[in-house]
């Protein structure tokens, strides 16, 4: 075991080479790119047994690596934003071909307008796409992810490609101490790949992927899918567990921070939610019950963990660093229907922020914890709340006025 | 060069692909692929595009006695790129022995060869990857009801065009820039012209690329039974000229004769319902000029 500071990038570079994949399709992006150029003079330098090719866009790079593992190898790549949505169709694509590989997305906010910031929009993106979805908010817990991904994903019970999260700028290019486990003791947790049923070799003809016509057995493999990806979640915590029983660390499907005694709750995931964690501890000491729950699943989507965390609060501030134009943050729906269907009294006050980056002060922490506490108490439900400031409305003129805006 | 294909008796035996799948009767395309697939034999994975073959292996069934990948419009040379990758790491590291390996072999129309498949063929070109691969050419995007390609040549009808007036994508001219391993012309009406390509592409590392002229009585407009015919007349009047780029040079295998011999672009032309308002309520005379002069010009300049 040693212990290292690097970025989150580095932590991301270091979780593939210790599941020792044998095969990483490439192509850069910002923020990601840290990431392809470490294992690249890794595996140059001979001290990774990976194969590593550059493709030509993301959209080849995740057929790429899709077909790799559907022929039967330990597959890494790495995106963010643009490009993972370049490559959309074939996320869809890889996760209906029922093959395991780890994705890693540094978030970045999407065009228009480009941006080099981190929100969640990119991988809000793929939610529906059956990859499943790990969200980080320390480096550790990406290095850490990245190997949990790995035993998940290749899980019988669920035979799917993940994707590890982090966010891009922040996350990827701050340094924190990691602990990196010993490379042999992560071979006792990641025994080589095993392809089950899913492989190409001369002498065993397989055709896959092929045409379904017809609706009911279209149904058919596609609710398979959906039952796979609900195994996750037996498959993630036994993952988990044993993480925790082999190297000490253990991380939930949704972390529940000082929420044992809390009325209030945030709700935020990804390494902004670090500044939450900053904001329950300057209001705990101001005398406020509050906590945050973080959850790092997002798909599949850790309902029960999440409602058992919430069960006796009376508000709950969602913040969703992401936006879906026309109706407000995606977590907050996602949650709000979920304590719906669970019977919650709890009011859940919608506010998006964090959108390229922006930063979330602690005053705007305890606004938003406000208002759901005036919720909370019987006032009408707000609607969702975009978070922005006089001052920064005041410049945003300045600059229109300076680019000639016209209303 | 020896070859063991000498004469039709000499083309393989045992076939590679089962009767029975959903393409049309007469279809070119499926002509030259069963014949390519027969030469290269044993151990293959197909890595197709969207497009008409696509509709082969269709749930329970292939008709394949190899492997099948169906991946996406744009991007089969990456998953041949995936796949032949993989192989290669297996056999290095132990886990599957040489005998096991495969020929990778990309499959597509000429809607994704020529357009949204062009990038991810380039970048696989330009890495040196070993692999096959076979266009069907039908001139257009067929299996969507045959609408305008960047492959449908001057002139012709489709669904989005009474007549064509764009020119032919010189694909084959776009791969030899890439100075592959081996490039080829092919004609499922020629099967000795064809099997010798495949078995000299065979012999080489890298990519090995070939073009099939793909008669296609739906999207074409003739009868099924005349497709060989078809196919022989495109050769013949020297349209689909029958050429491999290998070693650095273009050598055309079966050229037509001579101009004055070889019989007019028109008998090609008139076997098709395509080309009918070419002939009918008038001549289009100027137009027939036209496509005879560009077939003319590419023999004078080949010569």
């Amino acid at each position: 075991m040693e212990r290292k500071l690097i970025t989150g990038n580095g932590a991301a570079a270091w979780g593939a080479r210790l599941a020792d994949v044998d095969y990483i399709p490439a192509f850069p992006i910002t923020p990601q790119t840290e990431i392809v150029e470490r294992l690249s003079a890794w595996v140059e330098g001979g001290d990774m047994a990976a194969r590593m090719v550059m493709l030509e866009s993301e959209h080849s790079m995740l057929t790429a690596a899709g077909a790799a593992a559907a022929t039967g190898v330990r597959v890494f790549t790495a995106t963010s934003s643009q490009g993972l949505l370049y490559g959309m169709e074939m996320l869809y694509t890889v996760a209906g071909w029922h093959v395991p590989l780890v994705l890693v997305n540094v978030s970045r906010g999407l065009a228009a307008p480009i941006t080099l910031e981190p929100d969640h929009n990119d991988v809000m993106a793929a939610r529906d796409s059956g990859f499943l979805q790990i969200h980080c908010s320390t480096c550790q817990e990406v290095l850490d992810s990245i190997l949990l991904a790995y035993r998940m994903a290749e899980d019988p019970r669920v035979r799917l490609p993940v994707l590890v999260n982090l966010d891009g700028f922040y996350l990827s290019f701050t340094r924190e101490p990691v602990l990196l486990p010993a490379a042999d003791a992560v071979r006792e947790y990641l025994p080589p790949f095993d392809p089950q049923h899913t492989a190409f070799r001369g002498g065993a003809p397989q055709a896959q992927a092929v045409a379904v016509l017809g609706g009911s057995l279209y149904s058919y493999f596609r609710y398979e899918l959906h039952q796979a990806a609900m195994q996750a979640l037996p498959a993630y915590e036994d993952a988990a567990r044993e993480f925790e029983r082999r190297f000490g660390r253990y991380h939930p499907a949704v972390e529940a921070y000082r929420m044992d005694d809390a009325e209030f709750a945030f709700v935020m995931i990804g390494a902004f939610a670090t500044k939450a964690k900053a904001a329950v501890d300057a209001m705990r000491a101001d005398g406020w019950r509050i906590g945050l729950i973080r959850p790092r699943l997002l798909r599949p989507f850790p309902e029960a963990d999440i409602v058992a965390a919430a069960s006796g609060l009376r508000g709950i501030a969602v913040i969703d660093q992401n936006l879906s134009a026309g109706y407000g943050g995606i977590l907050q729906h996602e949650l709000s229907a979920a304590l719906f269907r669970a019977g919650s009294q709890a009011k859940v006050a919608g506010f998006v922020g964090g959108l390229g980056g922006r930063d979330i002060p602690l005053e705007e922490f305890v606004a938003m914890a406000q208002d759901a506490r005036t919720a909370a108490d019987g006032a009408p439900m707000p609607p969702t709340r975009l978070l922005f400031t006089e001052s920064e409305l005041r410049n945003t003129r300045r600059m229109q006025e300076i680019a000639q805006h016209h209303d | 060069m020896t070859t063991q294909y000498k004469s039709l008796k000499d083309l393989p035996r045992e076939h590679q692909m089962a009767p029975g799948t959903a393409m049309c009767a007469g279809c070119g395309g499926l002509e030259a692929i069963k014949q390519i697939a027969d030469v290269l034999g044993e151990n293959t994975v197909f890595v197709n595009a969207a497009g008409c073959m696509t509709l082969l292996s269709v749930y329970p069934h292939t008709p394949f006695r190899g492997s099948w990948l169906y991946t996406a419009m744009g991007s089969a040379p990456a998953g041949a790129q995936g796949v032949r990758d993989a192989l290669d790491v297996l056999m290095r590291r132990g886990r599957i022995p040489a005998e096991e390996n495969l020929k990778v072999v990309v499959l597509t129309g000429d809607g994704a060869a020529n357009g949204i498949g062009l990038g991810s063929t380039s970048g696989a070109m330009d890495r040196g990857l070993d692999f096959y691969y076979v266009c069907y050419d039908n001139e257009g995007y067929g299996n969507t009801g045959h609408q305008t390609s960047s492959a449908t040549p001057l002139g012709a009808e489709t669904a989005t065009a009474h007549s064509n007036a764009g020119g032919k994508k010189d694909l084959f001219g776009i791969w030899v820039a890439h100075r592959p391993a081996y490039v080829a012309t092919v004609a499922g009406a020629e099967p000795v012209d064809l099997a010798r390509k495949v078995e000299r592409a065979m012999g080489l590392q890298g990519p090995k690329m070939f073009i099939a002229f793909a008669p296609c009585p739906t999207g074409w407009h003739f009868e099924p039974r005349e497709s060989v015919e078809v196919g022989k007349l495109a050769v013949k009047t020297g349209l689909w000229p029958l050429k491999e780029y290998v070693d650095g040079k273009v050598v055309h295998t079966r050229p037509p004769r001579p101009r004055g011999e070889r019989p007019a672009l028109e008998e090609y032309l008139r076997t098709q319902g395509r080309y009918r308002h070419l002939f009918e309520p008038r001549r289009d005379e100027a137009m027939l000029a036209r496509l005879q002069a560009q077939v003319d010009a590419y023999w004078d300049s080949a010569a």
